[in-house]
């Protein structure tokens, strides 16, 4: 089974591991050869992130071996993992937003002076700064981690990885949120990194990602193995069939839709250090991409729309009529929603039900005289459950205990809920698996046909070319191109969005 | 590229300071100082202000307590039942033993101290009681200890030896020693807090603290030391406060817990977690100091004074969030669009 030079540098025996009322793995055998780059696929759910938590000492599981170098190990806390040289880099970077990025990088494992023990500070910057260089990032290390952008977070994580020489890196979904451009500068880090001797565990949603970098990919499905191939050896078709058990086909259910009246128009939108002379409208039944790299300022551009932080001038004019949205409450008495990216934090109650979370927005149009109807509440999350077909026991369950993809279902459905004329999106796909992201495309291709108008903040290509109508692009803080779906293409978007190189 | 600049062009003075966190709460105590001063030119003499340091030397080492407390998204109540509990254990024994020196007397408020913030520790840490829940619980608890030892009793002056009363009333290169005291705790901490790993540790799981357990902090043990750390500086603090108005009371320091918070808030540090300077923590405690010193030299009613200093307080934090925002706002017009 195994050639006298294959030596698997890290190997799992029939690992499980058990939550309560959930069996999370079930019997995984995974293993991973030195200077090798090995991807894991699978649904949400599919237990993913359980198997990277067990081979970084997170979790301990309740059954199976783990094999380093041949020998049985047990990782009974991160720090052991930590000795035997692996480190993850996290789909949300585990970072502490308070403190600088020095610190970030080095606070597990600080330079110490040998007698005295006195941090050396000097020595850690300096180390840092070339880190990030080696990373061809342009970050300060003495910046404040809450004040970089997301993808700037994750290299950050990436040099602290580097930092501790890890032999295995583990990247859970470390291009979810970045651009093209920066994915394409991670794809060549994370080579150098192999061709060192590296190996590398690399979880993604993308197939492009899989196909461009891994040697070899390993599909979970409900917490089971479900095979491992040579990339080259399996087509894209094979490996969706066996992550999700089904075929689909039609990844763009984009419908045809002929544009109604002018529902938003934006006219030098300004806000001081995020965008400036921002123009664009939209009409009812469009599909509006936003285009651009991350910290571009699209996600700014639509907060002041939804009134999160208004903007500092220009005019916005829904349906004709000028209108001064101060506070996200406004917003939406004109008929505006807004699905954040960070569906975390800012899109739902994680700790109530499902319920709670899709009629809370509504909440004053089932009252009566005060008093709540429960009967009609319930209609109509029981509704949204069935129209989105979110997985879950009842519309009862708290919304902490769905996958990321029902969650973000959740999200759209309170939007829904809200009978909204004009709906952002930021990123309304992102970290959510194929069978998840074909029906929340199914469901604004069918709102937009029903007349609503739609904004969409995206960083995946595909998505952007599959469902817009018009494409913005954006490119810090200004609006470089406009494109109809016939026009647009991904050298376009790209070069619009690039306009000017930043790195040297 | 081509149009920029090679050399970032320095920035005028003023304009590197309004980036500099304290800097609010520095304003705020030029402005309050020199319309105190205008009022009663007393207040700006060398005289009063070593009055005023030696007033607050107490409340800045307690604030120094609190501060890593609630750095790491916690808050010690209990720190000033602890304040009394080892006033009246330290002052109780000196009466006994009038012969034992002052500084042993110092060495045995930071143990005690210790010892009642480890267990105020182990109870948050290890038993997981909500911080507030179980130091308003240990504040109740130690204040009732300080009663039963004492049986009600205070420890006054005449019962204190000459030689303990010193702490307070000597000088050391013409500063009161209580002074001193918390001089060389500001820089111990200052030290510790900046260029120990366990230091920053404390402010890692104040700043994310599921990301401090996956680089392998003890988050337990660090919440247990930050308690351990506010019960020592209660306890230095105490044996400080009974030293200074040479009296040990049942009641001492009740409701104090209150200005400490205020000293902390003032100078920067963050209810939630994670944010919090030394440095900012003393020129909180300095603001205090100031307030309550200067409003009876500028004659307020003593029915006033505590309104008044509610109303300066929050006067403080306000000026200081403007200063902090109006800071952003100029880093953020620097960018380029």
């Amino acid at each position: 089974m195994v050639d006298a030079e294959d030596r698997y540098i890290l190997e799992l025996r029939g690992v499980s591991k058990f939550f309560p009322g959930l069996k999370a793995l079930d019997r995984v055998d995974f293993n991973l050869r030195g200077g090798e780059i090995h991807a894991i696929v699978g649904e949400n759910g599919a237990g993913k992130s359980t198997l990277i938590k067990i081979i970084t000492g997170v979790h301990q599981p309740d059954e199976g071996d783990i094999l380093y170098e041949g020998n049985k190990v047990v990782f009974h806390n991160p720090t052991v993992a930590n000795r035997y040289q692996i480190a993850a880099v996290y789909q949300q970077p585990a970072s502490f937003p308070h403190l600088t990025v020095t610190e970030n990088i080095f606070l597990g494992h600080p330079v110490t002076h040998p007698t005295t023990k006195r941090l050396m500070w000097k020595e850690m910057r300096q180390e840092a700064k070339r880190l990030l260089h080696s990373l061809g990032a342009d970050i300060d290390p003495s910046a404040t981690m809450g004040s970089l952008s997301v993808a700037q977070q994750q290299m950050v994580e990436i040099a602290k990885a580097l930092s501790v020489n890890a032999r295995i890196l583990i990247m859970d979904e470390p291009t979810a949120s970045l651009t093209r451009r920066e994915t394409e500068d991670l794809y060549n880090i994370t080579k150098k990194l192999r061709d060192s001797g590296v190996s590398a565990i690399f979880i993604s949603h993308r197939f492009e990602d899989i196909y461009e970098i891994a040697e070899r990919v390993t599909v979970l499905r409900d917490g089971k193995t479900m095979g491992t191939w040579k990339v080259n050896e399996i087509t894209e078709h094979d490996l969706i069939k066996a992550m999700v058990g089904r075929e689909i086909n039609q990844l763009f259910p984009k419908k045809t839709v002929s544009f109604g009246r002018e529902l938003l128009k934006v006219e030098g939108l300004y806000r001081i250090g995020y965008f400036s002379d921002i123009s664009f409208s939209l009409r009812a039944g469009e599909i509006l991409g936003f285009s651009g790299l991350v910290g571009s300022g699209r996600s700014e551009v639509a907060q002041s729309i939804f009134g999160i932080a208004p903007a500092d001038a220009g005019k916005i004019l829904v349906e004709g009529k000028e209108v001064s949205i101060k506070s996200p409450m406004e917003a939406i008495s004109y008929g505006i929603g807004y699905l954040p990216e960070d569906r975390l934090e800012q899109g739902l109650f994680l700790p109530l039900s499902i319920n709670d979370n899709i009629t809370v927005s509504i909440i004053d149009q089932l009252t009566n005289r005060g008093w709540l109807n429960p009967s009609r509440e319930y209609e109509i999350s029981n509704k949204m459950l069935e129209l989105l077909k979110i997985k879950a026991p009842g519309i009862f369950h708290p919304v902490s205990s769905l996958s990321g993809g029902n969650q973000q279902k959740v999200v759209v459905a309170k939007l829904l809920a809200a009978r909204l004329k004009i709906l952002i999106m930021d990123e309304p796909t992102k970290g959510v698996d194929v069978g998840a992201k074909a029906a929340i495309h199914q469901i604004m291709s069918d709102l937009a046909a029903e007349g609503l108008g739609i904004i969409m903040i995206s960083s995946e290509m595909p998505e952007v070319l599959g469902m817009s109508d018009n494409v913005v692009v954006m490119h810090e803080g200004r609006i470089t191109a406009t494109f109809s779906r016939a026009e647009a293409t991904q050298e376009k978007l790209m070069e619009a969005a690039v306009k000017v190189t930043r790195f040297a | 590229m081509t149009d920029k600049p090679t050399q970032v062009k320095r920035e005028p003075v003023y304009l590197r300071l309004r980036g500099f966190r304290e800097f609010g709460i520095i304003i705020f105590i030029i402005i309050i100082s020199l319309l105190i001063g205008i009022r009663n030119p007393r207040f700006l003499t060398l005289g009063n202000f070593h009055d005023m340091l030696l007033d607050t030397a107490s409340l800045s080492v307690l604030a120094l307590g609190m501060m890593l407390v609630l750095v790491t998204g916690g808050i010690d109540l209990s720190m000033e039942s602890v304040l009394a509990l080892t006033g009246m254990v330290v002052a109780m024994t000196i009466k006994e033993n009038p012969h034992l020196s002052p500084l042993l007397m110092l060495v045995l408020g930071l143990a005690l101290g210790s010892l009642l913030g480890a267990i105020t520790g182990l109870i948050v840490a290890k038993g997981k009681v909500v911080p507030i829940i179980a130091t308003l619980s240990m504040m109740y608890v130690y204040r009732g200890i300080t009663f039963i030892i004492s049986g009600g009793k205070w420890v006054s002056a005449y019962e204190m030896p000459d030689s303990f009363k010193e702490m307070a009333t000597g000088r050391l290169l013409g500063f009161s020693n209580l002074i001193t005291i918390a001089l060389l705790v500001y820089l111990f901490f200052y030290y510790f807090v900046n260029h120990t790993r366990v230091g920053r540790e404390i402010y890692a799981v104040g700043s994310n603290r599921e990301a401090a357990r996956i680089i392998g902090i003890n988050s337990e043990f660090i919440t247990c030391l930050v308690y351990i750390i506010s019960g020592a500086l209660s306890g230095l603090a105490g044996v400080m406060w009974v030293a200074r108005y040479a009296s040990a009371q049942n009641d001492t320091a009740s409701g104090f817990v209150m200005t400490i918070v205020a000293a902390c808030v003032l100078g920067g540090v963050s209810i939630t977690g994670g944010v919090g300077t030394v440095f900012g923590v003393l020129l909180g405690s300095i603001t205090i100091g100031i307030i309550n010193n200067a409003l009876p030299m500028i004659r307020v009613s003593p029915f006033w004074k505590m309104a008044l200093q509610g109303l300066i307080i929050l006067v403080a934090a306000i000026v200081n969030i403007a200063i902090t925002r109006n800071a952003e706002k100029s880093q953020l017009r620097r960018r380029e669009l």
